[in-house]
């Protein structure tokens, strides 16, 4: 499917790191870029910096309009002026992940070790080879080299330790990594909605995605940047199949029911066999086809891959409370009712490995019917849980008000 | 802990007495719960910094590391923290006193006296702290063993079983005994293990703990007169106060 590289186009706030970084699975990146987003003010003892860490499709415009959907920030009823993070009074840094679309290195960077024919010569297909990208050549990144590229940020901004991290889904496992490869640098550690590895059914859930994104014609072995298409349809596809995994019965029943809709006369909005579709079906194409202008397939599978291979525990020997052994940072764990792709479980072990390890943990189960995504969502009980534990840890920190 | 908190329950004369001793920021709380709780069955109301976990507090030195299991709306860890500078934090089975203790600002995690003080270290913690609870709890003497094997010292807090007022309400009535600190029906009672002064002195000396201090109080926390006799204590304290550490 033709369509505009809608990517290509946006200009990112960005650190480069000239001296690369060497990654878990041994390649070094030859450079390392990093994009980001700061709110409010860093204070003279550069001691109210927050980390905001965000999910597999998020990024780092956290509380301001997304650059290519002009919709706001995904985190606004968080963070912000006289919000639970305030921005009046914390230093709110957001980065793009490792292996992202959004300006930070990932497969759409250009190539390492350009023109001399390395790799299988996918650089070599169309062009000057400088402009060749990673593409599925990309090397498989983790959550802690996600989270090592934060790092290098956090220290270019001047900052040893850091206030809090926080993050949900795959930003909680950034948060759990972080508490565990840097716990001096962490004073509080917010991971929510997440759990210390995935699954078997989530990383099953992440295989349909990538199936389907191989399976379209546009795919081209993943170098459709090459012939200027991209897998919209596949792409689109692997976020239908996400997003459902992000909801849950009763948000869904809540939101559609069972209610019929005219089928869209521009089939390219939606196909469909049939003279009608369920409103569910509709609201599911919307998601697909939106995602597609912002979102980069080669990255989907990278970040896709990263959360798929987290296993903290096997990290640390098998048991995850040797990542926190010792520590010294307080902990906030938060799950919801209703979400079954990290249900409460998780985080509720995550919890007791804390326990076992002499850890400050408190830990709360949200009630909603909102499903994973409930941590996005206007969930005034998360808001407030938020707001005091960060005022608490503020008072403990020494922070003045 | 909701099966704990049995003893505390929406019409009891000690919440009244509580509420006068309620801080501000308390009673705030308390009108936030009262949101979440109205889509409950109310389980139990807010100990308010109950006249018993006053005497709690007594017992407990400065800047220790002290659990409170059941820790309610977090009235006891708020006190050790500020006016003693402890490393206080909480367990508590109701999700809604958990939302409001951290949004509070204090440390307290969901969790059951039955199954979640298994996965603390030994050793974690100076005092560990089951106030007006373990006759709620499913297993009292294996919650005993796990506080003491976690903390060095216990400091449990129960309703006095023994007290004369129940024993003349069987007596006399020859039905399960009615009072403002045992006033649910036997149906739908959260205290399961109910015992006596006398009978938490054999248990004690059956499992081999020391008891430091103790004390029986009525139950508006004043100190009963009968400290060194234990049998009045039994028959005159509404309450029953222990320190305990190993031997």
């Amino acid at each position: 499917m033709d369509q505009p590289d809608t990517l290509a186009t946006i200009a990112h706030q960005t650190i480069t790191f000239m001296d690369g970084m060497v990654l878990e699975c041994g390649t070094r990146l030859q450079r390392l870029d990093v994009a980001y987003r700061t709110y409010g003010t860093l204070n003279e003892a550069r001691s109210n910096a927050v980390l905001v860490c965000h999910a597999l499709t998020g990024d780092q415009y956290v509380a301001e309009a997304h650059p290519i959907t002009g919709k706001e920030g995904w985190w606004v009823q968080v963070v912000g002026p006289g919000q639970p993070v305030d921005t009046d009074r914390f230093f709110v840094i957001c980065a793009n992940v490792l292996g992202g679309c959004m300006g930070s290195t990932g497969p759409r960077s250009p190539r390492d070790g350009r023109g001399n024919g390395d790799g299988d010569g996918a650089g070599a297909g169309r062009g000057d080879a400088p402009l060749a990208q990673w593409g599925t050549d990309f090397p498989p990144v983790t959550i802690r080299d996600m989270v090592r590229a934060q790092k290098r940020l956090v220290e270019h901004l001047g900052i040893t330790r850091l206030f809090a991290v926080m993050g949900g889904s795959m930003g909680g496992m950034q948060v759990l990594e972080w508490a565990a490869l840097y716990p001096d640098a962490v004073f509080a550690a917010l991971p929510i909605a997440c759990a210390s590895y995935h699954s078997a059914q989530n990383i099953a859930f992440h295989e349909v995605g990538r199936q389907a994104i191989f399976a379209d014609p546009e795919w081209h072995g993943g170098r459709y940047w090459q012939r200027g298409t991209v897998p919209a349809r596949g792409l689109a596809v692997a976020r239908m199949c996400a997003h459902i995994t992000y909801l849950s019965e009763q948000a869904l029943t809540r939101k559609f029911g069972r209610r019929l809709q005219t089928a869209p006369k521009d089939p390219t909005e939606a196909i469909t066999l049939f003279g009608d579709m369920f409103e569910v079906e509709s609201y599911l194409h919307h998601q697909g086809s939106t995602f597609v202008h912002r979102f980069d397939a080669n990255s989907y599978l990278s970040i896709t891959r990263a959360m798929d291979y987290f296993d903290l525990a096997a990290d640390h020997k098998g048991d995850l409370v040797n990542a926190f052994r010792g520590t010294r940072t307080r902990f906030l764990l938060v799950s919801f009712t209703s979400d079954w792709l990290f249900p409460t479980a998780e985080s509720r072990a995550v919890a007791r490995a804390l326990n076992r390890a002499g850890a400050n943990v408190s830990f709360v189960e949200i009630p909603s019917d909102k499903g994973h995504d409930a941590f996005l969502l206007d969930e005034p009980d998360f808001h407030r849980t938020l707001a005091g534990f960060l005022a608490g840890c503020a008072e403990h920190a020494g922070l003045g008000a | 802990m909701s099966r704990g908190r049995g003893v505390s329950p929406s019409v009891s004369p000690g919440v009244s007495i509580g509420n006068e001793h309620m801080s501000t920021g308390a009673r705030a709380r308390a009108q936030e719960h009262g949101r979440m709780n109205a889509q409950d069955p109310v389980r139990f109301v807010a100990k308010n910094m109950r006249v018993d976990l006053r005497l709690i507090a007594e017992m407990i030195a400065p800047g220790t590391r002290v659990l409170d299991i059941g820790s309610g709306d977090g009235s006891l860890i708020e006190h050790l923290f500020r006016t003693k500078g402890c490393d206080a934090r909480g367990i508590e089975i109701d999700m809604a006193e958990v939302i409001g203790s951290v949004a509070y600002g204090l440390p307290v995690m969901h969790g059951d006296a039955d199954t979640d003080l298994a996965h603390y270290p030994d050793g974690a913690f100076d005092y560990v702290v089951l106030s007006r609870t373990l006759q709620a709890v499913e297993q009292p003497r294996a919650v005993l063993r796990q506080m003491l094997r976690i903390g060095a010292r216990a400091v449990v807090s129960f309703p006095n079983f023994g007290h004369w007022k129940l024993r003349l309400q069987l007596l006399t009535r020859g039905r399960m005994p009615m009072t403002p600190a045992w006033d649910r029906m036997w149906y739908e009672t959260p205290n399961i293990h109910p015992c006596t002064i006398r009978d938490f002195f054999d248990l004690c000396s059956n499992e081999g703990y020391v008891v430091e201090r103790w004390l029986a109080a009525d139950d508006t926390g004043r100190r009963a007169p009968w400290r060194r006799f234990p049998r009045l204590a039994n028959l005159f304290g509404e309450q029953g106060l222990f320190l305990l550490r190993r031997k």
